[in-house]
């Protein structure tokens, strides 16, 4: 349930930065996540959605890249992928690892409607 | 239209939590965050780590928890200031609730803070809040398949606690397998064998701590 403060601040950020790129409205987000964090892609769409409601980004989705758990052993010195919930060198099975990543957390793009076009116009029609 | 934006989502509590760091450093002071599940025994290993450490450093605990006193009221009659940090609910400390509870401690009179995070194996790991160092607290009847089943919590630590370590006869817990899963994910850390109900182990903790210290 971590992600709901961390949802809270990622959707500031691209709240932020729509603004800053003079966007009308934010389709989808696009983050990467190591496959070491605890950090679930399904929760984050549900809190989205939540606290979205009634700006810019209502409605949009979360894609997430899961990225890979990559290390390099110490014994065979090969580097690789490492099989999630198996603690060990994919290649000779050793356990003497270093990580080299999989702890990743990052908004690689947004995808937006630029101000101006047909989705911004159709908006409420108030003014 | 697609904009390349290339942020990393943790900076907003990684900002503050450099913040706390720097706070700390101007009062001389280190600060610890104890993590691990409910009932591995943070509050005790803390009290006996303060038996260890009080002669020799000014000590202060911040204990989070989700609600109530009871471990704040714990330490406080052991004559050790403490803070209740209660997070409503949240699964975890962020650096920005340390930032805002440090003002009421005296910190001109602490050298040595402990954190108490929320008991938890996902998500405190997640969040670093202007700590020094972080233990992380296994106990025997938890299981020996938790560093497999929650990396990230044996990655991003300085140490490894084993305790309840009196309860290995009576539990399957398979040290080798923890040792070994834990040095893989954590190349180099020291891990420690406690019983912290009668404090057997707790010396070896405290001189890591107090050589920590001296580094500060």
């Amino acid at each position: 349930m971590h992600e709901l403060s961390i949802t809270e601040h990622l959707l500031e950020y691209c709240m932020e930065e729509a603004h800053r790129q003079n966007v009308s409205k934010i389709r989808t987000i696009n983050v990467c996540i190591g496959q070491l964090r605890g950090i679930i892609p399904d929760c984050i769409q549900v809190y989205l959605d939540m606290l979205s409601e009634g700006t810019i980004a209502e409605g949009a989705k979360l894609k997430a890249k899961l990225l890979p758990v990559k290390v390099r052993c110490l014994e065979c010195g090969r580097e690789g992928e490492m099989i999630p919930g198996r603690l060990e060198c994919p290649f000779c099975g050793s356990l003497k690892l270093k990580l080299l990543s999989g702890k990743e957390f990052y908004i690689e793009s947004l995808e937006v409607d630029e101000n101006g076009n047909q989705s911004a116009a159709s908006d409420h029609g108030l003014e | 239209m697609e904009i390349k934006v290339l942020h990393q989502i943790m900076d907003w509590n990684e900002d503050v939590s450099e913040e706390v760091k720097e706070e700390l450093k101007k009062h001389h002071i280190c600060m610890i965050n104890v993590m691990g599940s409910p009932g591995a025994g943070k509050t005790s290993l803390i009290i006996s780590l303060i038996e260890k450490l009080k002669s020799r450093f000014r000590i202060g605990v911040i204990e989070g928890d989700i609600a109530g006193q009871v471990d704040a009221e714990k330490i406080a009659s052991l004559q050790i200031p403490a803070v209740q940090l209660n997070t409503d609910g949240a699964c975890h400390i962020e650096a920005m609730s340390i930032q805002n509870i440090l003002p009421s401690l005296s910190l001109d009179e602490l050298d040595l803070i402990f954190v108490e995070n929320i008991g938890n194996l996902v998500c405190p790991a997640e969040f670093r809040i202007g700590e020094s160092m972080r233990i992380t607290l296994l106990s025997i009847p938890e299981g020996d398949d938790k560093v497999e089943k929650y990396p990230l919590m044996f990655t991003d630590t300085d140490c490894l606690v084993l305790n309840k370590y009196d309860m290995l006869p009576y539990f399957d817990f398979d040290e080798t397998r923890v040792r070994s899963n834990f040095n893989a994910v954590n190349p180099g850390a020291p891990l420690f064998c406690i019983s912290s109900r009668d404090g057997e182990g707790v010396e070896e903790l405290a001189d890591l701590i107090a050589e920590k210290m001296e580094e500060k």
